[in-house]
């Protein structure tokens, strides 16, 4: 028994003390415990990695009670471990120890403090719940629960409309794919009698494909969802609106990266339906382009990397489709790493140009925040792919896995691997060279704060050597022997090199050339500024349809019509026939009583009638 | 006198009884109707009790039976009680109203 239990509870406890005490408590208590719970977890699950052994021959299976129970279906609330899971603790409560630490420094003058560290707590908890689960319910649990706990830390600012609506946004986005999710578990439980993983994974192949295909589908739709992939990517970069370390934590490193977690997870349902996986694949390549060009022209810094993650995230389910799951996987484990560093240090760029995130009002930072700039430049070099860093033996993976899927796949994602390090060294340049624009005096930032980044730049940079992800996982996914092709790998670096040298030429050697670009591509330009105008484009086809017909059918039509009408309705009449009735009520006690006579004689005259003799005809 | 008692015995058709009885209800009914002063309608109310007491005594002497005594000694009850709580009211009626009147007692008009 290795109580799996403890990990998530830790967090909940955190949650629970900070949520309900954290009013009254002192901020050096309230630090102390929503760290130490994290903390304390993160070392609960090195316990259980030093103790339980070889996790992948003999995965941890504990079984805490029953939850559902109907015939011969039976939900329990289960844990288990294997090598994926595993691999998905270290990264949940590493970086979450990290970020926490982090956010002791940056929401040190923030109001709310103790519910900021209450939400991130309770997100945790639901989060490793998502990984330790054993059965699609006990995972969408934590699924659910970590869309909640993003609700409410994006619109922790909640006095400010764009935070609310944004919060809204992702909330409600997020309902259409977990439909999805729905729906494929209901098609599982008719279909294979149960939820759990083992019994599921192993009665798949031998299901009719359709069904397969169908359940994966609706499984990449959940996915789509949570991991902001097309057509519901768009809730993503508004998420920006909450708290730098959430958007590090929930929204690049932990959260979004559930879709490919679970992707990863059924993988025994997505390899028997070939055309999901041709999906999953298309759907990933398409986002990671499609977002590496909004990213290209985002002058708010956080939107930037907002995109980025989308884009990234597109990768890592390009790697999934093509059937390359370990490298999915082991670009989440890297993008963990070098993009909640990315954000964190975004987090402290703002936090030195006094809450600006604008990069037009920043440069020459290096001067004043030579530390930041240093773990940026590590981040920035890991996610172009530079060698040797986390990022290229990442993304080699996935693009080695994605010619031997289909070329052209490669070529498209080579290409965006370079427009990624083009946007990525054009926010580095922007921010760190030339001179201060903004206003104040920017400063660094303290050692709360740096500590967790440089712990990530160090990851950042060798993550790749460390952590072999398609090495651990290679009993669960094995990789084809011999796909390693040095020319792909050339290529692939010399786009990151190209798109880091192109930044460098334009923002500069030639600082003037973005602008003339952008006049004498004017149209191009526009569009992708706009954000080729998605937003408006689902505001005009879904959002405002919704919104006029709630309005003119549901409400005044339904609500105010119908149901009022019918309410109403009842009541005006009550009250007219009452007031007819109420007309014999004279108060004359004599017409009462001439009522009764008249009564009783009419009812004797109606029994005669009707020959009641009451036994007196016998 | 012995022969009096003989045609009242048996000779007294039922039909007489049931009229007399009608006749009384008939009057009861009426002064309950018409009547303003409320003893004088509770009075009636009593009259036609009796009325329906005398139409039961007279069936169960014709029918040989005993429960029309028993209905008569229940309503004879009843009307104790009735009388006893009616007569309560109408004493409060007139301490706050200073009125037998029955018409002028009209609080609960529509």
């Amino acid at each position: 028994m290795q109580n799996l239990w403890i990990i998530p509870a830790l967090p909940f406890i955190g949650f629970l003390i900070n949520g309900i005490f954290g009013r009254k408590l002192p901020k050096a208590l309230i630090n102390l415990i929503a760290v130490l719970s994290v903390v304390l977890s993160f070392a609960w699950v090195l316990k259980v990695y030093m103790t339980a052994g070889d996790v992948g021959a003999n995965p941890v299976n504990e079984h805490y009670f029953t939850w559902i129970k109907s015939g011969e279906f039976s939900v329990g609330w289960d844990f288990a471990v294997d090598k994926l899971t595993m691999i998905m603790l270290f990264v949940v409560t590493g970086i979450g120890s990290l970020i926490h630490i982090y956010a002791t420094g940056y929401m040190a003058h923030e109001e709310g403090y103790y519910r900021f560290f209450a939400y991130l707590n309770l997100f945790m908890f639901f989060m490793l719940n998502l990984v330790l689960a054993a059965n699609y319910l006990v995972l969408f649990v934590g699924w659910e629960g970590v869309g909640l706990c993003s609700y409410l830390l994006i619109g922790f600012y909640f006095v400010k409309k764009s935070a609310t609506d944004a919060g809204n946004k992702a909330f409600i986005v997020n309902r259409i794919g977990d439909f999805g999710f729905s729906l494929a578990m209901f098609l599982i439980v008719v279909n294979f009698g149960t939820l759990s993983f083992d019994r599921v994974f192993a009665a798949a192949p031998g299901k009719p494909v359709e069904i397969l295909t169908a359940i994966a589908l609706l499984l990449l739709l959940g996915a789509t969802g949570k991991s902001a992939q097309i057509p519901l990517y768009v809730w993503l970069p508004d998420a920006m609106e909450g708290p730098t370390p959430v958007s590090a934590l929930i929204h690049a490193a932990t959260m979004v990266t559930a879709g490919v977690y679970m992707c990863t997870r059924s993988a025994a349902i997505f390899t028997h339906a070939p055309i999901a996986m041709e999906t999953v694949a298309l759907i990933g390549l398409a986002t990671a382009v499609f977002a590496a060009t909004i990213g290209l022209l985002q002058n708010d810094i956080k939107k930037v990397f907002a995109y980025s993650t989308v884009s990234q995230l597109g990768y890592m389910f390009l790697g999934v489709g093509v059937g390359a799951f370990s490298a999915g996987i082991w670009h989440l484990v890297t993008h963990a790493f070098f993009k909640a560093l990315l954000f964190l240090g975004a987090g402290s760029v703002i936090h030195a140009c006094h809450g600006e995130q604008d990069m037009r009002h920043m440069g020459g930072l290096k001067k004043y925040a030579p530390w930041t700039c240093l773990v940026l430049a590590c981040a920035s070099l890991a996610i172009s792919g530079f060698p040797f860093t986390s990022g290229y033996f990442s993304k080699d993976a996935i693009l080695g896995a994605a010619y031997a899927h289909a070329p052209w796949m490669y070529w498209v994602g080579v290409v965006t691997a370079g427009m990624t390090a083009f946007y990525v060294w054009r926010a580095f340049w922007m921010t760190f060279w030339g001179e201060y624009k903004g206003h104040g005096h920017p400063h660094e930032s303290p050692w709360s704060m740096l500590g967790p980044l440089v712990v990530l730049a160090f990851l950042s940079l060798a993550g790749g050597f460390l952590f072999n992800v398609p090495e651990i996982l290679n009993s669960m996914f094995p990789v084809a022997e011999g796909a390693e092709n040095y020319t792909l790998t050339g290529i692939s670096v010399v786009f990151g090199l190209v798109g880091i040298g192109l930044s460098y030429y334009m923002y500069v050697v030639n600082p003037a050339l973005p602008e003339s670009l952008a006049t004498s591509f004017s149209g191009l330009y526009k569009l992708i500024y706009n954000k080729y105008f998605v937003d408006e484009v689902y505001d005009a086809t879904v959002v405002n349809p919704m919104i006029t017909g709630s309005r003119t059918v549901l409400w005044h039509g339904a609500d105010q019509g119908l149901i009022d009408g019918i309410v109403n309705g009842v009541g005006t009449e009550s009250r007219d026939i009452g007031g007819i009735l109420r007309r014999l009520q004279s108060g004359n006690i004599r017409s009462y009583a001439t009522w009764v006579v008249l009564g009783s004689v009419a009812l004797l005259i109606v029994m005669g009638a009707a020959g009641v003799t009451g036994g007196l005809g016998r | 006198m012995a022969q009096l008692l003989e045609v009242f015995n048996s000779g007294v058709p039922i039909t007489w009884y049931l009229l007399l009885s009608a006749v009384l209800f008939a009057l009861g009914v009426a002064g309950f109707v018409m009547r303003r002063n409320i003893i004088t309608v509770f009075m009636c109310i009593e009259l036609m009790l009796n009325a329906v007491n005398l139409s039961f005594v007279a069936f169960a002497n014709q029918h040989r039976q005993v429960s029309g005594h028993i209905f008569t000694f229940f309503v004879m009850v009843v009307a104790a009680a009735e009388a006893a709580v009616g007569l309560a009211i109408i004493l409060t009626v007139f301490k706050n109203r200073e009125t037998l009147n029955i018409d002028e007692i009209d609080s609960l008009k529509n």
